[in-house]
């Protein structure tokens, strides 16, 4: 099993598509931090103007490597799926495509084993686009903005809160949130790899996952009691952004943050269950299929 | 001879279409095989399947003895093939793609190991270059050398020479003769290029819309007495009816500008004899014996008559 992952992990190291992804989220973090390096304090100032009289804190330190860490998380971790459907979908599909899946399973290997490795490299692309995501954001954005204590936008119900979380308390937060976007990004993956076995060509099996991901962050969305109660708790695009509630601090009942605390950890909890859950299904209906699978190409 | 390969009433069905239909056939060890039939028979379907990359619908395989459903990794570890092209990672050096397919074959990967078996096939100087750089000769080559990296007992080669030019094809039967005559091997090959399989095989199989149409020894299913001879005559239709008059037990028919005849060839120069007697002028005799017209004209008749012949 190990020597297969180690071929598994050199056949994609050797992929030139395989560094579109890190490529990628290099430009988009460095326009970010070019962006907010210009011109930040427009932004801060945007944010900050229904609270600009309460808020005491100094906002030229707002914009630090922690904050802009935060933002670009916001927004990568919802293109970052793509990233990781680029490989996973073309697991089982690419190797059909070329003629090697046939030679490969006339070797005396399981197709468990083959599927798990395929599984276990794409888990492993996606830690490593994620530690690359980590190096981009928070440590360049360190380096670049330096480290202050953190400001949150965030919106709940009807109202808009800002929290603050000082400077020694975020940290872990990160590697919490890195770590559940991880987990979040493997159900991705293993759903790319289940739409893989199906297709001879990766192109399809990237294109339906993206579209299985935007129609169910559709639903996710939609604010209907019904769907709210039956549909939503069972899909994996209600729990994708969970990462934010590391950084949701608990407060005490006179709104003062409680170092080290959050807010729901239960919620978080069971939202990772969930999602590793949707893993196990994705996982074992890929390796049941595949095992019956006619080897046509 | 031991029976390496043993194939009992296999089937495969792909929703409507019965690929293979009830096929039985053995394969002895040492034996060149050759898997015969036009494109659409049901050789490549067969072929997956004896290296389970296709299920069954129905029949058993037995491969050293043992079935191939419940020792699937013990008898793949010594089997090789190629099938139908040799696909291998384009974006990969040769040396990379038999190292990798050396080790999912369960070996210990040594630089030597991966260079003498390039150099066997004449690939070591460009062991470093990208597959996508390689002619279909060399890729085929290169896929010789990961069917045969493990030292297999038994090669199944599906439709090997497809794509090969002639220098090609004939390095690939010398190859084939060689793996069989000095090495001890039992080969199954597969293809509709019906001359390279006579210059190979000793046994073969013969399969039409998925089902058995002959199987035997070559020598066998080439004996003279199933010798077709086309002729050409001044008068077809007064011919043929003499023909029959005076052999009625050689089937004969009109077909173009000939009259096919199956017959022995030996009593060829006694039919020109008898019918130049008759004023029946003689333009052309070809006697036809190869396994090719063999094959086309079990596989063009509508009937599918088992022919066995040991």
């Amino acid at each position: 099993m190990w020597s297969l992952l180690q071929i598994e992990l050199f056949k994609i190291s050797r992929r030139p598509r395989t560094y579109i992804a890190f490529i990628a989220i290099a430009a988009i973090v460095l326009i970010f931090q070019f962006a907010f390096k210009a011109d930040g304090k427009s932004y801060m100032n945007l944010m900050l103007q229904s609270v600009q009289d309460s808020f005491d804190m100094d906002r030229s330190k707002a914009i630090n490597g922690y904050f802009m860490c935060y933002i670009i998380l916001n927004t990568l971790l919802i293109q970052v799926p793509i990233l990781v459907a680029l490989i996973a979908g073309d697991a089982i599909s690419g190797e059909a495509n070329m003629g090697t899946l046939r030679l490969m399973l006339t070797k005396p290997v399981s197709r468990t084993q083959v599927m798990l490795v395929k599984f276990m490299a794409s888990f492993i692309f996606t830690i490593m686009l994620l530690l690359w995501m980590a190096i981009m954001a928070l440590l360049v954005s360190l380096l670049i903005f330096g480290a202050d204590d953190m400001l949150i936008f965030r919106v709940k119900g009807d109202e808009s809160q800002i929290l603050q979380i000082t400077k020694d308390d975020i940290l872990w937060r990160y590697f919490a949130a890195f770590g559940y976007a991880a987990v979040a990004l493997t159900v991705i993956a293993a759903l790319a790899l289940l739409l893989s076995i199906f297709a001879e060509n990766s192109i399809g099996p990237i294109i339906a996952t993206v579209c299985i991901v935007i129609v169910c962050t559709i639903i996710s969305n939609i604010n209907v009691p019904i769907i709210d109660r039956n549909v939503k708790p069972w899909l994996f695009t209600s729990y994708l952004v969970g990462w934010k509630g590391f950084f949701y601090i608990g407060t005490t009942p006179e709104g003062q943050p409680i170092p080290g605390s959050l807010e729901n950890w239960p919620a978080i909890r069971n939202s990772l269950y969930i999602l590793v859950a949707h893993i196990g299904l994705l996982l074992t209906l890929s390796v049941i299929i595949f095992k019956r699978k006619d080897i046509l190409s | 001879m031991s029976v390496i390969l043993q194939v009992n009433n296999l089937s495969k069905q792909f929703d409507t279409i019965k690929a293979v239909d009830d096929l039985s056939f053995s394969v002895n060890k040492g034996d060149v095989y050759g898997f015969l039939g036009q494109n659409g028979a049901g050789k490549s379907t067969t072929i997956r399947m004896l290296l389970t990359l296709i299920r069954p619908t129905s029949g058993s395989i037995e491969i050293f003895g043992k079935q191939l459903s419940t020792h699937r990794h013990e008898i793949l570890s010594k089997t090789g093939a190629i099938i139908e092209r040799p696909d291998l990672y384009k974006y990969l050096s040769a040396y990379h793609n038999l190292a990798i397919f050396a080790k999912m074959s369960g070996l210990k990967v040594t630089r030597k190991l991966i260079m003498d078996q390039l150099d066997m096939v004449g690939l070591a100087d460009r062991s470093d270059s990208k597959v996508k750089t390689f002619s279909q000769g060399m890729k085929q080559r290169l896929g010789i050398a990961v069917a045969l990296v493990h030292n297999p007992e038994l090669i199944m080669l599906d439709e090997p020479t497809n794509g090969l030019d002639p220098q090609g094809i004939a390095d690939m039967r010398n190859l084939i003769l060689q793996l069989s005559h000095s090495m001890g091997k039992t080969v199954i090959v597969s293809s509709h290029l019906l001359s390279e399989i006579e210059l190979i095989a000793n046994r073969m199989l013969i399969i039409h819309k998925g089902k058995k149409v002959a199987e035997g020894a070559v020598e066998e299913l080439l004996d003279p007495s199933k010798t077709m001879v086309l002729i050409e005559t001044s008068n077809n239709n007064d011919a043929l009816g003499k023909i029959g008059l005076l052999h009625p037990q050689w089937p004969a028919v009109i077909k173009g500008r000939f009259i096919q005849v199956n017959m022995d060839k030996s009593l060829v120069p006694q039919l020109i004899g008898e019918l130049t007697g008759m004023n029946i002028s003689i333009i052309s005799v070809q006697p036809r014996h190869s396994l090719e017209d063999y094959f086309l004209s079990l596989t063009n008749a509508d009937s599918h008559v088992e022919f066995i012949a040991d």
